[in-house]
């Protein structure tokens, strides 16, 4: 399902109210102005460049601040459906961000990102890897994310679709838990997204996946139903989908976009 | 127990002592209320489940045992002060009690990890890699939980009357046999107050072991792991486990009640 069209509604109804507050009176449309501190829950893939996003949208709205609480995205979900007091809900899958929106919990989402998967491994690559099929090899110690998580679910999908049978030996509850065990060089091989293997530079070497034999996820955002201030959750949930800067800044990062 | 006077109740401490009280019982009732009654026993029968459980039981159960083998000594040695920095030894001990899990964690993996100070000679030498390994989930287990055991017992020791031990050499006993019929009967209820302590806290080890030894169904997912897990895809389930674990330890505690749930100290 496309949400694009309520969410276009929504830069309309952002843009007037930004309009008219930077634009003419700042007086005139002041209670309707993102002003304040909102908390946004977002995937932890997300982790390196929300807070790019969040200081750009801090520029553009003066009196904002925005929090952070990342973590894996079901758990995310989880905290928001038992009434953690968050804005902004910001997951690394559809399937997530349904349950919060189907709960009631959660605003119309917004998809503004699409990521897919990659091997990441430990600088040396000591053991080898090359392709997907090596991490068959009972010799390649591998790591994977729950499959309660979207990274798990994705990794699961990959390695069905490229009828490969691995084996990892742990199932970590958040894509940075991959990427840790990776560069801490516990494991000999991760499954992450693209987008962490370029935040992680350095720390890691990878494979890259051919894109007719990989997987995708998209990213939804939503303002959380319960938020104590909606106009600001609002507006960033519109930012992030629709402003030229965010959207600038997730491709740097390595995102795709989703539509 | 049996004086005639009345205790005096003070509202500066009725007030806040019952709020301590509420404090800790609404978790509990709250977990009991909205525990799934009707698939409690479905889900605690599940493989994963039991895996958990015969998982968290074996491991936290070889901890203490390794606890009490190596730290039972090494109490026995602060008390009579044979190091020459006892207070320092007394610190470093207490260490991980004081530290976040998830530090001693990652103190494991730079220590025993397979790039780790020692854990790289273990790999390269025997091809051993602690982490993802059941062995892994009770060492890091048995290092958060082991200094409960050790203080427990340092203080056992300090306070024991001497002159037991010292009569049995007099009367020509081996050190062994004093250590082993003398002072070990004499501290017995400190043994199983600090082992039932030390186990207690391997059984709710989380932290250290999710970063050191990660998180694989019937290797190195615990009980805490798998109430964490669960909690990521199905709430209810994380809740019936929960209750599962406060099942075992009101168990132990019932078990255990002259130690602890006497109202004075022996």
């Amino acid at each position: 399902m496309r949400l694009g069209r309520v969410g276009a509604i929504w830069l309309a109804a952002v843009t007037t109210v930004a309009v008219s507050v930077i634009g003419t009176e700042p007086g005139a449309a002041a209670t309707a102005a993102p002003v304040g501190t909102i908390t946004v829950s977002a995937a932890s893939s997300l982790t390196d460049v929300f807070p790019v996003i969040a200081a750009a949208f801090e520029k553009r709205f003066p009196g904002t601040t925005v929090r952070f609480n990342f973590g894996g995205s079901s758990a995310l979900v989880e905290q928001v459906n038992a009434g953690a007091p968050v804005d902004v809900l910001a997951t690394a899958s559809e399937p997530t961000m349904w349950k919060a929106v189907n709960a009631g919990h959660a605003g119309r989402p917004l998809l503004f990102a699409k990521n897919t998967m990659a091997i990441a491994m430990p600088p040396g690559n000591s053991a080898g890897v090359t392709s997907l099929s090596d991490l068959s090899r009972t010799d390649v110690i591998t790591a994977a994310c729950a499959v309660a998580v979207p990274c798990g679910s994705a990794a699961r999908d990959l390695f069905a679709r490229n009828g490969v049978t691995v084996r990892p030996v742990t199932f970590e509850l958040d894509v940075r838990g991959v990427l840790g065990k990776v560069m801490a060089d516990e494991v000999d091989a991760g499954i992450v997204y693209v987008t962490d293997v370029r935040a992680a530079g350095s720390a890691v070497t990878s494979v890259a996946i051919p894109a007719d034999r990989n997987v995708t996820t998209t990213y939804p955002i939503a303002a959380v139903i319960s938020s104590a201030n909606p106009v600001t959750a609002k507006a960033f949930v519109a930012y992030v989908r629709y402003s030229r800067s965010a959207q600038g800044i997730l491709r740097a990062y390595g995102f795709a976009r989703p539509w | 127990m049996s004086t005639r006077r009345t205790t005096p109740r003070p509202a500066f401490l009725v007030i806040p002592g019952s709020v301590a009280l509420a404090f800790l019982i609404i978790p509990l009732l709250a977990l009991l209320w909205q525990a799934p009654w009707g698939d409690l026993a479905s889900i605690i029968s599940s493989p994963l489940a039991l895996d958990a459980l015969r998982l968290s039981l074996v491991t936290s159960l070889t901890a203490t045992a390794f606890a009490a083998v190596v730290g039972v000594p090494l109490a026995w040695l602060l008390a009579r002060d044979v190091f020459p920095a006892t207070r320092l030894v007394r610190a470093i001990v207490i260490v991980p009690l004081l530290l976040p899990p998830v530090v001693s964690g990652v103190m494991l993996l730079s220590a025993f990890g397979r790039r780790g100070f020692v854990g790289q000679y273990l790999y390269s030498i025997f091809g051993i890699q602690l982490p993802f390994t059941t062995a892994g989930v009770v060492l890091a287990e048995a290092f958060v939980a082991m200094p409960f055991l050790i203080i427990t017992l340092e203080g056992a020791f300090r306070t024991l009357d001497r002159r037991y031990e010292d009569a049995a050499i007099t009367l020509g006993a081996s050190s062994w046999t004093v250590f082993r019929r003398v002072t070990i009967p004499l501290i017995a209820p400190s043994l199983l107050a600090g082992a039932v302590l030390c186990w207690a806290r391997a059984l709710g080890e989380f932290g250290a072991t999710i970063t050191f030894a990660g998180n694989l169904p019937g290797v190195t997912q615990t009980m805490p792991l798998a109430v964490y897990s669960a909690l990521e895809s199905d709430r209810s389930a994380a809740i019936a486990l929960s209750v599962l674990l406060l099942a075992v330890c009101v168990g132990v505690l019932v078990a255990l009640r002259g130690y602890y749930l006497k109202g004075s100290s022996a």
